[in-house]
C-alpha cells in the first residue's frame, strides 16, 4: 500500500468514513466537555459551596472528600468508557483502510 | 522499633531544630544513602549501555524505533510526568494543608483526559519525532518548524530550570552534598542516558523511576495505614484527633481558631480554604494544567516511541491508572506525614513541605537514629533523585529534537540530511542543552523557580495545544494562524507571569519586614509578662518558646530587609503586580485560540486547505503512517 496512490479527498468523502468521523467527533467531545465541567465543579465548589463540601457523610468523611475522591473514579470511568468505545472506531477504520486503495481509485 | 519511636517522638518534640538539622539523613547513615543512590545509577548506566547498542538511526534516537509497547509507554509516561513537584511537593502541601492539598493534585491527572481524547492518537499518527512535525504536514514547514522549535525550547527551558534548581535543593537537603555538586552530578548522569542511549536509554529510567516510585509510596502508605486497620474513617480519625493536625489548623487560622475545639480544629483540615484563597486563580491554574499537559514536547513526543494508535490509547490509560493511583497515595503519604512527622518539623527542613514524604519514610523505618530508618529515607532520596534525572532526561531530548531535527535539518539542511548525520546532531544538540541546562541551574541556586512550571505549563497550553489542536481538527486553521498562535500565546503568558505575584517585589516585602520589626518589642514585652505570670511548667515552656520564635521573626525580617536593601521594583520595574492571578491561563489560552483563528481566517493558504482531507483521514484511521516512520 503505497500512500500516493492513495485518494485522501474521496476517502474523506466516503460515507463510512463520514460515519466514523460522525460517530467519534459526537462522543470524544461530549466527553471531553463532560470532563472539563465536572472537573472545574471542585475547585469552584469549594470555593463557593463551602459548606456543602463540610458536610460530614461517613464519620470524618466529608462532602468535598468524597466530591475529590470522585474525580479519579470519573476521570479512570472516561478511560474505561474511551477504550471500550474506541474498539469500535477501531473497527471501522480497520474496514476503511482496507478498501482505501479502492476508493475514488 | 516501638521505643525507638518514642525516642523519636520525644526528641522531636524537645528540641525540633537539634532533630533534623540541616539534612534529613543522619550522617552516621549516609553510607546507606551512597549505597542505594550506586545501586540506581548502575542500574541505569548498565541499561544505558545496552540501549547504545540499539541506538543506530535517527528514529532509535528520537522515538526508540517506534518500538516501545503500550504498558511501556504507560509507565514511561508516568516516570516522565510525575516529577519531584508532584512526588515531594504534593504530599507536602497535603501535610501542611490538609484538603486542599489533595484538591490541587486532581489537576495533574484530568489533564491526561485531554490527552487521552484529542491528542494521543492523532500525534501518533500524523507525527514522527517532534512536535513540529504535525505542523509542518499541512503548513509551510520552514516557517511553522522554526516557530514550534523556539517554543520547544522554551517551554523545556522553563520546566529544565525549575527541576535542575529544585534538585539540587533537594539532593543538597537529603544528604548534604553541596548544591552545585548535586546540580552537576543530575546533568551528567542525565546527559550519559540521552547522548548514547536516546530514547531507548530515557524510557526505560522513566520505567524504573516510575516503578521504584510507586513501590515507595505503596510500601510508605501500608506502614502508615496498616496502624488504622487499612480504614479509611479510621485513617482520618486519626488525623483529626491528632494534635500535631490540630496545632498546625490553629496556627494557620489565628484568632479566628480561638473558639474551636480541638475536634472542630482537626476537621478544618479536611476541609477546603485552607491553602487556595483565590477561586479564579485556581480556576486558571486547573486550565492551564487541563490544556497544558497536551502541549508539552516531552509529554507528546512518547506518543511517537510506539507502533500503533491503539499502543498509544493503551499508554495513555496505562498513564491515568498510575498517575491516579499514585496521587491517591499521596492523601496518604501527606495526612500520615502531618501526623507522624508533624508539620513544624517538616518545614524546619523545607519550608515547601517537600520533605515531608522522605521524614514520613524515615519515621517508619523507626527514626533519625534507626538504620532501618535511614535505610528507608536512602530509598525514598535515592528514588527522588531518579525523579529528577529521568524528568530531566525527557525534557533534554524534548528540546534536543526540537534543536536538531527542526532547527537544523528541517530548516537549515532543508530536510536533506542522512540518517548518520541527524544522529550526530541529535547528540551534539542533546550535549549543548545539557550544558546549559547545568550552568543554568547553578545560575538560578536560590532564586524562586516554582512559578516557572506554573509557566512553562501556560505556555504549553496558551501557545502549543491551540495550534496542535486546531492544525489538526479544524480545515482553516493555516500558516499564518499558527505562527500567530505561538507568538500570541507565548507571549501573553510570559508577559502576565512577568507582572503577576509570582514575581518578587522588594517594597512589598521590605514593608511586611519592618512591621515584623515594628511590632515584635510590644509582642516580646507581652509574652514576657505571661511568662512571668504563669505557673505551670507546660504554660511556661509555651510562652518560653514563643519569645523565642518572636525573636527568631525579628532576627529574619531584619535579614530580609538587607537582602533587599537599596531594592524597589521587581524585576520589570514593578512595585506591586499589574495582574493579580499566579496563572495567566484563563486569559493566555483565550489570546493563543483567538490568535490562531484570526490569523488563519485573514489569510488563505492553499497548501493548508489541499493538504486537510489527507491528514483527518490519516489521523481518524492511522493510514500510511507505517510508511512515514521508515524514513
Amino acid at each position: 500500500m503505497s500512500q500516493q496512490t492513495l485518494n485522501w479527498s474521496a476517502i474523506e468523502a466516503d460515507p463510512r468514513f463520514q460515519e466514523l468521523h460522525a460517530k467519534k467527533s459526537f462522543f470524544l467531545w461530549g466527553l471531553m466537555a463532560f470532563s472539563v465541567v465536572y472537573y472545574f465543579a471542585l475547585p469552584l465548589g469549594a470555593a463557593y459551596m463551602t459548606d456543602v463540601f463540610k458536610i460530614k457523610v461517613w464519620g470524618p468523611i466529608n462532602v468535598g472528600i468524597l466530591f475529590a475522591l470522585s474525580e479519579f473514579i470519573v476521570a479512570w470511568g472516561i478511560a474505561f468508557i474511551y477504550s471500550r468505545r474506541a474498539a469500535q472506531f477501531d473497527a471501522m477504520a480497520e474496514e476503511i483502510n482496507r478498501d482505501a486503495a479502492k476508493i475514488g481509485a | 522499633m516501638k521505643i525507638s519511636r518514642w525516642a523519636i517522638a520525644a526528641l522531636a518534640l524537645a528540641a525540633p531544630a537539634v532533630a533534623f538539622a540541616q539534612t534529613a539523613v543522619n550522617p552516621k547513615y549516609t553510607y546507606l544513602t551512597f549505597a542505594v543512590f550506586a545501586a540506581i545509577i548502575g542500574v541505569t548506566m548498565y541499561i544505558t549501555y545496552l540501549a547504545a547498542k540499539r541506538t543506530k538511526t535517527a528514529a532509535d534516537f528520537y522515538a526508540a524505533g517506534g518500538g516501545i509497547s503500550g504498558l511501556q509507554n504507560g509507565w514511561a509516561i508516568a516516570g516522565d510526568y510525575l516529577s519531584a513537584a508532584s512526588f515531594l511537593g504534593i504530599a507536602g502541601l497535603i501535610s501542611l494543608y490538609g484538603y486542599d492539598g489533595f484538591m490541587y493534585s486532581v489537576g495533574w491527572l484530568v489533564a491526561y483526559i485531554t490527552v487521552l481524547l484529542v491528542i494521543a492518537e492523532p500525534c501518533r499518527n500524523i507525527g514522527k519525532y517532534t512536535m513540529a512535525d504535525i505542523l509542518a504536514f499541512r503548513n509551510d514547514p520552514k516557517t511553522v518548524r522554526t516557530f514550534m522549535a523556539i517554543s520547544t525550547i522554551t517551554v523545556s527551558t522553563f520546566y529544565l530550570t525549575a527541576q535542575m534548581v529544585g534538585g539540587g535543593v533537594l539532593v543538597k537537603t537529603l544528604i548534604g552534598i553541596d548544591y552545585e555538586i548535586s546540580v552537576m552530578t543530575v546533568g551528567v548522569l542525565m546527559l550519559a542516558y540521552v547522548v548514547f542511549g536516546g530514547m531507548v536509554a530515557t524510557t526505560y529510567v522513566q520505567i524504573i523511576k516510575a516503578v521504584l516510585l510507586v513501590i515507595a509510596s505503596l510500601l510508605m502508605v501500608a506502614l502508615v495505614w496498616s496502624q488504622y486497620g487499612f480504614s479509611l474513617p479510621g485513617f482520618l480519625d486519626a488525623a483529626v484527633a491528632d494534635p500535631n493536625v490540630q496545632g498546625r489548623v490553629a496556627a494557620m487560622l489565628g484568632d479566628a481558631s480561638k473558639n474551636m475545639t480541638a475536634t472542630e480544629l482537626g476537621q478544618r483540615f479536611l476541609e477546603p480554604g485552607l491553602l487556595f484563597k483565590n477561586p479564579i486563580d485556581q480556576v486558571s491554574l486547573g486550565m492551564a494544567l487541563v490544556l497544558g499537559t497536551a502541549g508539552l514536547p516531552h509529554i507528546l513526543m512518547r506518543f511517537f516511541t510506539v507502533p500503533t494508535a491503539q499502543a498509544a490509547r493503551k499508554s495513555v490509560i496505562w498513564a491515568m491508572a498510575i498517575i491516579g493511583g499514585f496521587y491517591v497515595l499521596t492523601l496518604f503519604l501527606g495526612l500520615g506525614a502531618a501526623m507522624k512527622v508533624g508539620p513544624s518539623n517538616i518545614t524546619a527542613i523545607d519550608k515547601g513541605g517537600n520533605m515531608a514524604a522522605p521524614l514520613l519514610a524515615q519515621f517508619l523505618g523507626g527514626g533519625a537514629d534507626s538504620m532501618l530508618g535511614n535505610l528507608m529515607l536512602a530509598f525514598v532520596a535515592a528514588v527522588a533523585f531518579a525523579t529528577i534525572v529521568a524528568v530531566v532526561a525527557g525534557l533534554v531530548l524534548a528540546a534536543a529534537s526540537a534543536m536538531s531535527h527542526d532547527l537544523w535539518v528541517g530548516v537549515i539542511k532543508g530536510d536533506k540530511a542522512t540518517s548518520d548525520e541527524e544522529v550526530r546532531a541529535a547528540r551534539i544538540c542533546s550535549v549543548l542543552v545539557g550544558i546549559l541546562a547545568i550552568i543554568i541551574g547553578i545560575l538560578a541556586q536560590g532564586q524562586n523557580v516554582a512559578h516557572l512550571v506554573a509557566l512553562a505549563f501556560a505556555v504549553a497550553a496558551s501557545a502549543n495545544l491551540p495550534v496542535i489542536l486546531l492544525t489538526l481538527y479544524w480545515k482553516k486553521c493555516n500558516t499564518a494562524g499558527v505562527v500567530a498562535g505561538l507568538v500570541v500565546g507565548t507571549v501573553t503568558a510570559i508577559g502576565l507571569v512577568m507582572v503577576s505575584p509570582n514575581m518578587t517585589y522588594p517594597k512589598a516585602i521590605k514593608a511586611a519586614a519592618q512591621k515584623i520589626i515594628d511590632a515584635a518589642p510590644a509582642r516580646i514585652a507581652k509574652l514576657e509578662g505571661d511568662l512571668a505570670a504563669a505557673t505551670e511548667p507546660a504554660a511556661k515552656e509555651k510562652f518560653a518558646k514563643a519569645i523565642a520564635g518572636a525573636k527568631k521573626d525579628v532576627a529574619g525580617s531584619q535579614a530580609t530587609l538587607k537582602k533587599y536593601e537599596g531594592q524597589t521594583t521587581s524585576l520589570v520595574g514593578l512595585e506591586k503586580p499589574l495582574f493579580e492571578l499566579r496563572n495567566p491561563g484563563l486569559i493566555s489560552i483565550p489570546a493563543g485560540f483567538l490568535a490562531v483563528i484570526l490569523f488563519s481566517l485573514l489569510t488563505t493558504d492553499r497548501r493548508a486547505l489541499s493538504t486537510w482531507d489527507e491528514l483527518y483521514v490519516r489521523s481518524n484511521t492511522g493510514l500510511g503512517r507505517a510508511a512515514t516512520a521508515k524514513h
